[in-house]
């Protein structure tokens, strides 16, 4: 029987950088959209339906030694399974099977502490490494906020309850289109007030508070201050946590920007990107974290787990701002984009209460990277 | 179109659906043809992917009331 192993399990040997040798046997479509990604991760695709009879057509892209650790993942975990069998069949002495498959993997959060806040209190974010998205929990005075959340709410939930908190806000930086928000029903269950930016929020059919420009959330002895900056969604709001974190929302990542057109504005919001980029941000201090709502690839991961720069690195390093001309500009976010998330539009009206998809159809509806940026 | 056998394949999950459709295969001659009825949605694209890979042809494919029926003549 081969060996299984969590992904969580996974997910801390990727975040501690240590050598993974993957075989993903999904087929090569399903492989190609998407795959288990890391620093020292090294992922070959062998469909278990090509391996019926044995790994044996396949022993060149395997590892020479067969001591080599190797972990084998599908769609779910049953093929998986198969698989790894097969490779312990070829003399393989240590395989284990990825539990759960790529579903799993695309819903793990595996929180890491960014920091202590100056006036008392942890900030952590809640990374996702399947889908590359990252959501936020400000916690002071044993209050907490609760920020760009997934729809696995009972991760936060455990989370909070673990540690003594009382959720009191959760908040969405903008109506998203890559995933679905756990925003909503955290708030609900949690018996927090479920802030969104109004001009995002139009169409939504439920009822939450407007959060304005210049508004201020009192979170335990900690100020959450909203800067309105938009460019990817015309409501994009950022957050300023104790005038030392810069929650950007999907407008600045580490490696890249904000695109501009999965809400189908994309030549209006151009020039409002332009402008939170180049104007919005740069008044504010270099030394503040920037923290984004996702990543796209290992090389944007901390040594620690985490996804954070200053924000005056970025302005030399990021290629998004540092684009001299407009029209240059106005290219590089319009023309060329990547393929939009899967089911962007769906995953909007989700966000937007118009459609309830239950929790089967959501999976589906979330697969894949979330595609959110431009480099 | 003249089905040599027919593998109920329903409410059993990846990798099984394919397994077993292998197997059956195993049994037929080149030219006849195999009806596979599934569940499982990866199926969907795996026996495609895998009757591709092995040199079979799907002929036709069938969705009705969530069950996937396949027919695929061996190579």
């Amino acid at each position: 029987m081969a060996k299984i192993i969590s992904v969580k399990e996974v997910a801390n040997k990727i975040i501690r950088g240590e050598k993974m040798f993957i075989v993903d046997a999904r087929n090569a479509e399903e492989f190609a959209n998407w795959r288990i990604e890391g620093k020292n991760v090294e992922v070959v695709n062998i469909p278990y339906f090509e391996i019926l009879d044995g790994v044996e057509p396949f022993l060149d892209r395997l590892p020479k030694d067969k001591n080599t650790t190797i972990y084998s993942v599908c769609a779910k975990g049953g093929s998986s399974e198969f698989v790894a069998e097969q490779l312990e069949q070829a003399g393989y002495q240590n395989v284990y099977s990825i539990e759960g498959g790529m579903k799993a993997w695309s819903e793990h959060l595996e929180p890491v502490k960014i920091g202590e806040l100056k006036s008392g209190g942890t900030l952590y974010q809640f990374v996702r490494l399947g889908k590359g998205c990252l959501s936020y929990l400000v916690e002071s005075n044993g209050e907490g906020a609760l920020i760009d959340t997934n729809r696995m709410t009972d991760v936060y939930v455990r989370f909070v309850k673990e540690h003594g908190i009382t959720i009191k806000h959760v908040i969405d930086t903008h109506l998203h289109a890559d995933h679905i928000s756990g925003g909503r029903k955290l708030a609900e269950q949690l018996g927090a007030t479920y802030y969104l930016p109004p001009k995002d929020a139009e169409e939504v059919t439920f009822s939450y508070t407007p959060i304005q420009d210049g508004d201020r959330i009192q979170v335990g002895n900690v100020v959450i201050k909203a800067l309105y900056s938009p460019g990817h969604t015309i409501g994009s709001t950022s957050f300023i946590v104790d005038d030392q974190y810069l929650l950007t929302g999907d407008i600045l990542f580490i490696d890249s920007i904000g695109r501009p057109d999965l809400a189908g504005k994309v030549q209006d919001w151009v020039s409002d990107l332009r402008q939170t980029l180049y104007k919005r941000y740069k008044q504010l201090a270099d030394d503040w974290v920037v923290l984004p709502a996702h990543y796209m690839g290992p090389n944007e991961m901390n040594e620690d787990g985490s996804v954070a720069e200053a924000l005056g690195v970025l302005y030399k390093q990021n290629h998004g701002l540092n684009i001299g001309s407009e029209e240059e500009f106005r290219k590089t976010v319009t023309e060329n984009l990547p393929p939009q998330p899967n089911a962007y539009k769906e995953i909007r009206q989700t966000n937007m209460g118009k459609l309830s998809p239950d929790e089967e159809q959501q999976r589906e509806m979330e697969i894949g990277p979330n595609r959110c940026a431009v480099r | 179109m003249n089905v040599a056998k027919v593998l109920d394949a329903k409410g059993l999950s990846c990798p099984m659906p394919v397994v077993k459709a292998k197997k059956a295969m195993d049994e037929l001659t080149s030219g006849q043809v195999l009806e596979v009825q599934t569940t499982d949605k990866g199926a969907k694209s795996d026996l495609p992917a895998w009757a591709q890979a092995s040199g079979h042809k799907v002929i036709d494919i069938k969705e009705e009331n969530g069950i996937l029926t396949f027919w695929i003549e061996k190579g």
